[in-house]
């Protein structure tokens, strides 16, 4: 008797939990599909995070929308998007692309155009600062908004400059800031000469990478497409880039990205770090920076150019199988409105307004006060830019750290990879260059390039 | 100690008494097993389909124009590639030497856990926790919290020792990935083992003992080829286990250095999601599953005469 | 060799092989002491990263990432509070119906498969038991794109259902296995007898086999369990936030700040730990469940 109520009970008791699993469709951290639910991926970086905490405010204003995100590092958040709109999945009705994926995406038709959209007077789409905005139109239309903009500089510790009795110049070679970098290096004390990317990921380590090897006169491809890496230029480029950051760099510089370096030079463990303007935002705050109030920016270090800074823009844009697009449109304007600016400004701090992005930000007194040391350094930095020819030679695409081409995605992160091991110590500078010449010639000739 | 399935299996079931059962007879013993059946095939094998489908396609998901028939060009494609011929080495290395260090790691505790001393239950206890911290967890701990080169507790336990500090991930990456790999699965190897120890008869030892065998003479000659089955077992299930190993990769190393980690399950997860060269991805991934059979063939015919020998 | 000083066989019994004789020797072997320490340095070195995950959970980040590191400091809950207000409980939640809903579906099912491969054996039951382990051997690499288009297609993509039901499959081999050699051990007699006193074919299963084998079920469920918790790489790759479980937490939150080791080990100590202790108070029916059933 006893034995067989209690197995009727299991049984039960198991098949109620199997319908309850089967009935709820997920958690979700906002609760459920109902309409109104906006599901953003975005990229983990502070601006990023800023604006999630900022979400309550755009909720007030519209009690209908509801606004979830996933917050991924950059490589992760990289596969899990053009995973979803290239099999148009359309898990995410605003996806935080670059100003690589735009075109060649708009092309595929996965993004849908914001022209109509953005013309609303309120929005004021004229503002958003021209060389981004060229950057995410196709065939003249704007496919993404900027949430902000950026170039690279040559950021430095002017306190450890002073000490070592040094002075940075306006516009420094990248000679003069291995000597530098020579003489501050001090690993005793846990702080490294120069901070430089060495992550795998052709938007970590070959972002900063290739502007080196433009500015040393180097370049991928010529223009009928044949892979320029073991050119001599290239080779030189990348000898001293790996040399530098073996020699001077920081420790684990194989696994050191963005978010690494601005731990290290927030943390006061490097001296000079060149990488993109917007990190001098996170460093002159100072409740996140030990080093706030202590650093100096001059422009990227150059060779054999008159600048050798990149281009890039994180922008939001709505993939075309969202359906939510409106309400995903209502997310993206603010997000990217002059008001949000001041709301970051008054809510966060000034210096965490999302840089590069609109020219009247940089008019706003408050700004100029709190960012004076690096508002105008980084919109010069983006004036500056040559997305047309940024190097020495002609290039048959538009852009400056990365080939604008779909298979680039792939191409660029297998390189990375050969380039991170030759900063590890695993092969030597030739092997790595040998090895993506391989890949990047096959690349060229596999996607019908060399015509 | 260990129960044996197949053989008696036949004897027992009460229906096979009968000559031969009818069509509705058949599919009312079939009956019970359909559902797990169907399941099963509805999520591996028509997945595994598609994937066969794919591979003989040239597909790009980043060039939507490019689907078109290919016939086995990407199977030759994969297979003169040197990206996943290198894979193949890497995943037969990290495999090896994680199934042999772990079953030496694992053989010597069981051994230490099979005696009587203070405090044993808790040893055991401890001992096995490792196989019990999720995988991503574990690899993450290992990745910031041992191998960081600037406060990683290795690195402090090498100064203790005098030894400098060392950038674990980037120096040695297959290395490092072994040791955390094999302090994962020691476990596993050791609870084997350990039951196996524990199934031995006392009578044959304290026979050994009076015939005046040593300790060690005992182990080798005795304890050792009683525990063959299940050091067999526990390499056989180990290794299916390990060759599939993705987590600690994809979050301690993404496959590199350069491509010094990336094994096949990597090698494939970033060619289908990182190149989305849909194609080369299934035909690399369709060459596994036959890799996969062949061994696997191999594997069940030694599983099935384990499980015959404990009758 | 730690065997060299090997105590006589009879004085060791292993664990809860016979009580009686455990009873017996008390006395406390010479070889035991150095056998003791031995075991118990390899037990703090392997135990000494959970701890060291555990305990760095309770500091603050200044204290987590130091060198030398830092041994004594005031626990704070800080880290934990700051996990639970990053929207933690969706993630786990998912976790919760992912794994309980997945196991409760492959007891339901294996165990009538089980009952089909070894009471009453259907043709070519071998086949069917021998498929089974095999597609626990493919390599999940290798049918995820298909998988992930088919979900994508059937709008399933990104659903605690469909990961519910993969990890269903997933874990199907090991508990048609498992189930199946609990099944085998039943004593012949008592089935014999049942059939005796005329007992229907589901009366015999309800009845006497259930029961009978209720502990081993709890055993396959607990390892199910295990595997559908520590689940990642489908996890990663088929949702992104309704269905997303905790491991999928850990890697959004964790790479992207590498650095803020507290917090990281307070969330890793979390997603951890319901397995852990699971394993622990189940420690007896682990090698039977990693075994397929093959060791007691």
């Amino acid at each position: 008797m006893t034995t067989k109520s209690r197995s009727r009970t299991v049984l039960a008791a198991s098949v109620a939990a199997a319908t309850f699993a089967a009935a709820c469709s997920g958690a979700g951290a906002g609760g459920g599909d109902d309409t109104g639910t906006v599901t953003i991926a975005t990229v983990a970086n502070p601006q990023m995070q800023d604006i999630e905490k900022l979400t309550s405010e755009f909720e007030k204003q519209h009690p209908d929308i509801d606004v979830r995100f996933v917050t991924l590092p950059e490589n992760e958040l990289r596969d899990k998007v053009t995973q979803d709109i290239a099999t148009e999945s359309g898990q995410f009705d605003i996806v935080t692309i670059g100003t690589y994926e735009t075109p060649i995406w708009a092309e595929n038709g996965w993004l849908t155009s914001l022209d109509e959209y953005a013309s609303d007077p309120a929005y004021d789409v004229d503002d958003l600062l021209p060389p981004v905005r060229d950057a995410l139109s196709f065939e003249d239309s704007l496919y993404a908004v900027p949430f902000y903009g950026e170039s690279s500089f040559l950021m430095y510790r002017k306190d450890l400059f002073a000490k070592a009795g040094l002075e940075m110049p306006d516009q420094p070679t990248w000679q003069q800031v291995a000597e530098f970098a020579e003489k501050l290096h001090d690993p005793e004390n846990d702080v490294a000469g120069i901070c430089l990317r060495g992550l795998p990921g052709w938007g970590e380590v070959l972002a900063p990478l290739n502007t080196v090897i433009l500015t040393f006169g180097g370049q991928w491809f010529d223009e009928s497409w044949n892979a320029k890496l073991t050119s001599p230029e290239t080779k030189r480029a990348v000898e001293f880039y790996v040399d530098l950051v073996r020699d001077y760099g920081e420790r684990g510089a194989p696994n050191a990205g963005f978010s690494e370096c601005l731990t290290a030079t927030g943390q006061g463990n490097a001296a000079m770090w060149v990488d993109a303007t917007v990190a001098a935002a996170s460093l002159e705050d100072e409740k996140t920076s030990k080093v706030a109030g202590k650093m100096g920016y001059v422009p990227a270090p150059t060779v054999r150019t008159d600048h050798a800074g990149w281009l890039w823009a994180w922008s939001l844009a709505i993939p075309e199988t969202s359906q939510q697009k409106d309400a995903a449109w209502e997310f993206v304007s603010w997000a990217t409105s002059k008001e949000y600016h001041k709301l970051v400004g008054e809510e966060l701090g000034w210096t965490r307004v999302p840089p590069g992005a609109r020219a009247s930000t940089y008019e706003i007194p408050e700004y100029q006060a709190a960012a004076s040391a690096f508002a105008e350094p980084t919109l010069e930095a983006i004036e500056n830019v040559d997305v047309n020819q940024p190097g020495l030679h002609e290039q048959p695409w538009t852009g400056v750290q990365y080939v604008s081409i779909p298979e680039f995605q792939d191409l660029g992160t297998r390189v990375s990879q050969e380039i991170s091991a030759a900063i590890a110590g695993q092969q030597s500078v030739d092997e790595a260059l040998a090895k993506a010449q391989r890949m990047a010639e096959e690349t060229a000739q596999e996607g019908g390039y060399q015509e | 100690m260990t129960t044996s399935t197949l053989p008696a299996a036949a004897p027992r079931g009460r229906r096979e008494a009968r000559p031969k059962p009818t069509a509705r007879e058949r599919w009312r013993l079939r009956g019970p097993l359909l559902p797990a059946l169907v399941l099963t095939i509805l999520l591996t094998q028509v997945p595994l389909l598609g994937t066969v489908f794919y591979s003989l396609r040239s597909r790009n998901l980043l060039r939507p124009e490019s689907d078109e028939f290919a016939g086995l060009a990407n199977y030759g494609t994969v297979l003169g590639d040197e990206y996943f011929r290198n894979a193949v080495v890497n995943t037969l290395i990290l495999t090896a030497s994680t199934v042999v260090l772990s079953m030496a790691l694992g053989i010597a505790f069981a051994v230490l856990l099979d005696k009587k001393f203070l405090g044993r239950g808790v040893v055991r206890t401890l001992l096995i926790t490792p196989f019990l911290v999720m995988p991503a967890a574990a690899a993450l701990l290992w990745k910031h919290a041992m191998f960081n080169p600037l406060f990683g507790m290795l690195n402090w336990a090498l100064s203790v020792v005098g030894i400098g500090k060392v950038d674990w991930v980037s120096t040695f990456p297959m290395p490092s990935l072994v040791l955390m790999l094999v302090w994962q699965w020691t476990p596993f190897m050791m609870l084997i083992v350990l039951a196996g120890l524990q199934s031995q008869s006392t009578e044959i030892l304290e026979a050994a003992k009076v015939d005046g065998a040593g300790p060690w003479d005992t182990f080798r000659r005795i304890t050792l080829p009683h525990l063959r089955r299940f050091i067999e077992l526990a390499i056989l299930l180990g290794s299916i286990f390990i060759v599939q190993t993705f987590d600690p990769i994809f979050l301690i190393t993404q496959g590199g250095p350069g491509q010094a980690t990336t094994n096949l399950p990597f090698a494939i997860y970033q060619t289908t999601f990182r190149a989305f060269e849909v194609g080369e991805a299934a035909a690399a991934g369709v060459i596994v599953v036959i890799g996969t059979i062949v061994i696997a063939t191999f594997a069940l015919r030694v599983i099935s005469s384990l499980f015959q020998e404990e009758t | 060799m730690a065997t060299a000083m090997a105590p006589p066989r009879a004085d060791v019994p292993a664990a809860g092989r016979t009580g009686g004789a455990q009873r017996r020797s008390r006395r406390i072997e010479p070889g035991s002491v150095v056998t003791g320490v031995l075991a118990w340095v390899a037990a703090v070195v392997m135990f000494f990263p959970v701890l060291w995950m555990f305990v760095t959970g309770f500091k603050q980040e200044a204290q987590a990432a130091t060198d030398p590191p830092t041994w004594w400091f005031t626990p704070t809950l800080e880290q934990f509070e700051a996990i639970l207000g990053r929207n933690f409980t969706p993630y786990l939640l998912n976790s919760l119906m992912a794994t309980v809903g997945s196991t409760v579906l492959v007891i339901l099912l294996a165990t009538p498969a089980a009952y089909a491969l070894s009471l009453a054996p259907v043709g070519r039951w071998k086949d069917s038991l021998f498929f089974f382990i095999s597609t626990r051997m493919m390599p999940p690499v290798a049918i995820i794109l298909p998988l992930y288009i088919i979900a994508n297609d059937i709008g399933m993509l990104d659903n605690i259902t469909m990961l519910s039901l993969i990890y269903t499959v997933m874990n199907l081999p090991i508990a048609v296995w498992m189930i199946r050699s609990f099944l085998l051990e039943l004593p012949k007699e008592v089935l014999e007898a049942a059939r005796v006193d005329g007992a229907s074919f589901g009366t015999e299963i309800r009845r006497i086999i259930l029961p009978m084998i209720a502990p081993g079920l709890a055993a396959t469920a607990l390892i199910c369990f295990i595997f559908a918790w520590n689940e990642f790489f489908f996890a990663v790759s088929m949702t992104a936030t309704n269905a997303a479980t905790v491991p999928v937490f850990l890697t959004g939150f964790v790479t992207s700040e590498g650095l803020f080791l507290a917090r990281l080990s307070a969330a890793a100590t979390m997603a951890a730990l319901p397995v852990i202790l699971a394993g622990w108070v189940a420690q007896k029916w682990l090698v039977r469940g990693l075994s397929l059933g093959a060791v007691k």
